[in-house]
């Protein structure tokens, strides 16, 4: 199976009962292999990376000492000047203290996160917007395999069965056709389930219900009954995980007419992107990424909050340029803003747009953005025939024709299995130089020498 | 022949012959509104898997055998029809005829509420009727106009009538028992104290995504029944050349089975009304009705390369549901042949009039292929075969 954390819970005795309509069962204590950073220690090649504790320590150390020496230089400052004013109006001690401990105490910020207020996993990202729409609405809850107990096979889950309890959060068989088939028929009955895939590789033994059941029966009924379904869970690659465990699914869920897939690349895409999947009335198909679990990013305040929610099928220009247009969705954005990074120092300004919505595609922005540049680079990390990339290529072709300078230049994943060979696999998926080279290319300024076969 | 008690009587079995002259032909019996409550005897008794079986005695009135018969005999008609309006070209593709198994449609609908929920596969037009369909609803459909039920955006596999709990209507064999599952699980969930009947056939019940939904379903003590339509065919194939055990209401295992005589209304509606009861206390159960199709599997099939012409006149002669309800409303002098023949014209004069208001009904509108894609469009656009010719923003 896949995943990053193969830590047992543990539980030595499986549960008497496990059906979840009965009275909750209590859950075992927690072990270390609980705590965040056993998930972190992947063999993750993202590009966050986490300095042991030993060497820091020391450093932590120093800025604490530091802070409290400058606070208690302030306070004291302050309490001087409080005297001072207090003195002149007469004021009695008591209040004069009060005003200092006022002064001393830092405010309490609301989060309960305290030392990332402005910057958030896209683990914790999808983790709050999961609490915050089952919070909101009874109607939504999440059934997937090791999504209670174990808090999720990618801990994306955290928390929520012991707040939603069993009745909400369910785990279930092995049993990806039949459990797909069983969530489906509850959204049939208006009820809005979030269904966990541990990877989109095992969506494959359900795909007939995605397709067929869910997509398809707003049309095939007349409108009789809508499906407000989330199929959510890692898709693509992750690291050294097989042929088996590698595949992305955009393409195909993206070409099925009823279907929404969507595709976040940060914390605020996840948290902004899954909120409005689960409030869409139509079935959604969330492709997140294993490696991007980890990475943090900056979140701003209207993203915290839990209204907060990003337009479906809308585009984000991640860095405006005006020589090439580079097209990218999940993990693949931050490579292709290294990459932007590196054309400019050539003198190329590449804009990076993050597609976010696959489909719906915003036609519309990536237009816009070619007939401004004039060349394309599209970058996926699936398979290359039929992928998103040609389907980007041919809406340009429609509409901007002739505002192309160069043809469109398309970068994805290898035509092959994924391999498991370390040297291969970084062959088989789209690396930096793949897309400065392509970009190139279409700019001209490239040797003219295809890669020997 | 049924064994027959009227609790007003003297508890003796009374046995009339078929062409009664003792019917009284004059006036007019008002047998529909007619609510004693009688008992009849199931035609054979019931077979259960790790649970009691119910008692063969069916409580049941002149009235509600009346309306089985009226049913049956519209099912019957409306099936038929459906036949030749297939081989005049009107229906197209897919026509999977119900006619031999109206009584498991019938008896399971007297047994349950519209709040309970009823969902199968693509043998669906007399399950829709049963659910409160028209048969407008059901010859438009079936001939792509826009009266259909769908719209005529389905056709003879997806109807579906969610108001009165009937979830269609699909055409992938077993994927409608996970749904049915989910349908349960919604049920509960929002405690509604209802079930759902999730119908599948012998061809279907080797599925294994069946199997994950029971599972699924006992582990989370689920409302479901699961029903196998068992006529013992899944389309060429004989019972016994798919299943390596073809006892059904035993596949479940640890959930409890009965087997029903499927051309019995009166067995199908106590078998119905049992698994309600259990269901809402103790989780899933199987019922499989031992039912039969006279037609073959659709339109396209003969229904005569795999088994014989005997075989099928052999069941129509013993086991025909219509029938058995005939024999038996005769039997307790309910009405007499006439009536019943007149129930029956009456019947065929109503599916005339459906077919010739469904030819009146018009096709469906071109933009129509482009609606209920999505509840919110989003300002997508979808193309024709010709993106330059027909592009369409989905509201």
């Amino acid at each position: 199976m896949g995943g990053n954390n193969t830590e047992p819970f543990g539980r030595s005795s499986p549960p008497t009962s496990s059906s979840p309509f009965r009275s909750p069962q209590p859950l075992p204590p927690t072990t270390a292999a609980d705590t965040q950073a056993s998930v972190y220690s992947s063999s993750s090649s993202s590009s966050v990376s986490l300095a042991s504790p030993s060497s820091v320590l020391p450093y932590v150390f120093l800025f604490i000492f530091a802070a409290c020496v400058l606070i208690g230089f302030v306070v004291v400052v302050k309490m001087l000047g409080i005297v001072r004013r207090q003195a002149s109006i007469g004021g009695s001690p008591s209040t004069v203290l009060s005003e200092a401990l006022r002064v001393f105490r830092p405010a309490v910020p609301a989060s309960r996160n305290y030392s990332s207020a402005k910057e958030m996993t896209v683990r914790e990202a999808l983790n709050s917007a999961l609490d915050e729409e089952m919070s909101a609405d009874p109607k939504v809850f999440l059934m997937g395999e090791e999504v209670g107990e174990y808090q999720g096979a990618y801990k994306i889950s955290k928390g929520l069965l012991e707040k939603y309890g069993p009745d909400r959060v369910l785990d279930t068989p092995i049993t990806e056709a039949g459990f797909t088939g069983v969530a489906v028929g509850a959204a049939f009955q208006s009820l809005k389930p979030v269904v966990e895939f541990m990877t989109f590789n095992f969506s494959m033994q359900a795909i007939d219900h995605i397709i067929n059941s869910a997509a398809k029966s707003n049309y095939m009924s007349a409108g009789q009954f809508n499906v407000p379904i989330v199929f959510r869970g890692p898709n693509g690659a992750a690291a050294g995980v097989g042929a088996q465990h590698s595949q992305c699914y955009a393409s195909w869920f993206a070409s099925c007419p009823g279907l929404k897939v969507l595709m976040p690349y940060s914390s605020e895409d996840a948290r902004g992107l899954l909120k409005a999947a689960i409030r869409d009335p139509d079935p959604v198909v969330f492709l997140e990424n294993e490696l991007l679990y980890g990475e943090s990013f900056p979140v701003s305040a209207e993203a915290l909050d839990s209204s907060f929610c990003l337009p479906i099928g809308k585009a984000k220009i991640e860095k405006e340029g005006k020589d090439v247009t580079i097209t990218a969705f999940s993990k693949i954005v931050g490579l292709a803003l290294k990459a932007a990074d590196i054309l400019a120092k050539e003198g190329i300004s590449a804009e990076v747009i993050n597609l976010r919505s696959i489909r719906p595609l915003d036609k519309a922005t990536i237009n816009a953005s070619v007939r401004k540049t004039n060349r394309l680079i599209t970058v996926e990390e699936g398979f290359p025939q039929h992928g998103v990339g040609a389907e980007i290529c041919t809406s340009v072709i429609e509409d901007s024709f002739g505002y192309l300078d160069a043809p469109v230049e398309r970068v994805a994943g290898a035509d092959v299995p994924m391999p498991y060979a370390a040297n291969l696999e970084r062959m088989a998926v789209p690396q930096v130089e793949d897309i400065v080279r392509a970009a190139k290319r279409a700019c001209y300024r490239s040797s003219q020498h295809a890669v020997a076969a | 022949m049924a064994l027959v008690s009227r609790s007003s009587s003297a508890a003796a079995a009374l046995l009339r012959p078929l062409s009664s002259a003792a019917a009284n032909v004059s006036g007019i019996r008002h047998v529909t509104t007619d609510t004693t409550p009688i008992t009849i005897e199931t035609s054979v008794p019931f077979t259960a898997h790790n649970c009691e079986p119910p008692s063969r005695s069916v409580s049941t009135t002149t009235a509600e055998l009346l309306t089985f018969f009226r049913q049956m005999s519209l099912m019957r008609r409306m099936e038929i029809a459906a036949d030749s309006l297939y081989k005049s070209k009107l229906i197209r593709g897919f026509c999977h005829l119900y006619d031999g198994q109206e009584a498991v449609a019938v008896g399971m609908e007297a047994a349950i509420t519209k709040s309970d929920c009823i969902i199968t596969a693509y043998r669906d037009h007399c399950t829709f009727l049963c659910r409160g369909g028209t048969l407008l609803e059901v010859f438009a459909e079936l001939m792509g106009r826009q009266a259909g039920c769908s719209k005529g955006k389905g056709g003879s596999m997806h109807f579906y009538r969610k108001k009165a709990g009937f979830y269609g209507g699909h055409g992938i064999v077993g994927a409608q028992v996970p749904l049915g599952c989910g349908l349960a699980f919604a049920q509960k969930y929002s405690k509604d104290e209802t079930v759902t009947f999730a119908l599948y056939g012998d061809g279907a019940a080797n599925q294994g995504q069946l199997f994950e939904a029971l599972n699924i379903s006992a582990l989370w003590d689920l409302p479901a029944i699961l029903v196998c339509e068992n006529n013992h065919y899944g389309m060429g194939t004989a019972e016994w050349r798919a299943a390596k055990s073809p006892a059904y209401y035993k596949r479940g295992d640890y959930v409890p089975g009965l087997k029903v005589d499927g051309m019995d209304a009166l067995a199908v509606k106590q078998a119905c009304k049992f698994a309600k009861e259990h269901a809402l206390k103790n989780g899933p159960l199987i019922l499989e009705m031992d039912t039969y199709r006279y037609h073959g599997h659709s339109m396209s099939d003969p229904g005569s390369t795999y088994r014989t012409r005997d075989e099928i006149s052999g069941i129509r002669q013993e086991r025909d549901p219509i029938e058995r309800v005939r024999k038996l409303l005769l039997s307790l002098d309910v009405a007499n042949e006439k009536e019943l023949k007149d129930i029956e014209k009456e019947v065929r004069k109503e599916v005339d009039e459906a077919i010739a208001q469904a030819k009146e009904s018009p096709m469906p509108e071109p933009s129509e292929l482009f609606t209920n894609i999505y509840v919110k469009g989003l300002g997508a656009e979808a193309f024709g075969a010709d993106r330059k010719e027909v592009r369409v923003i989905l509201p």
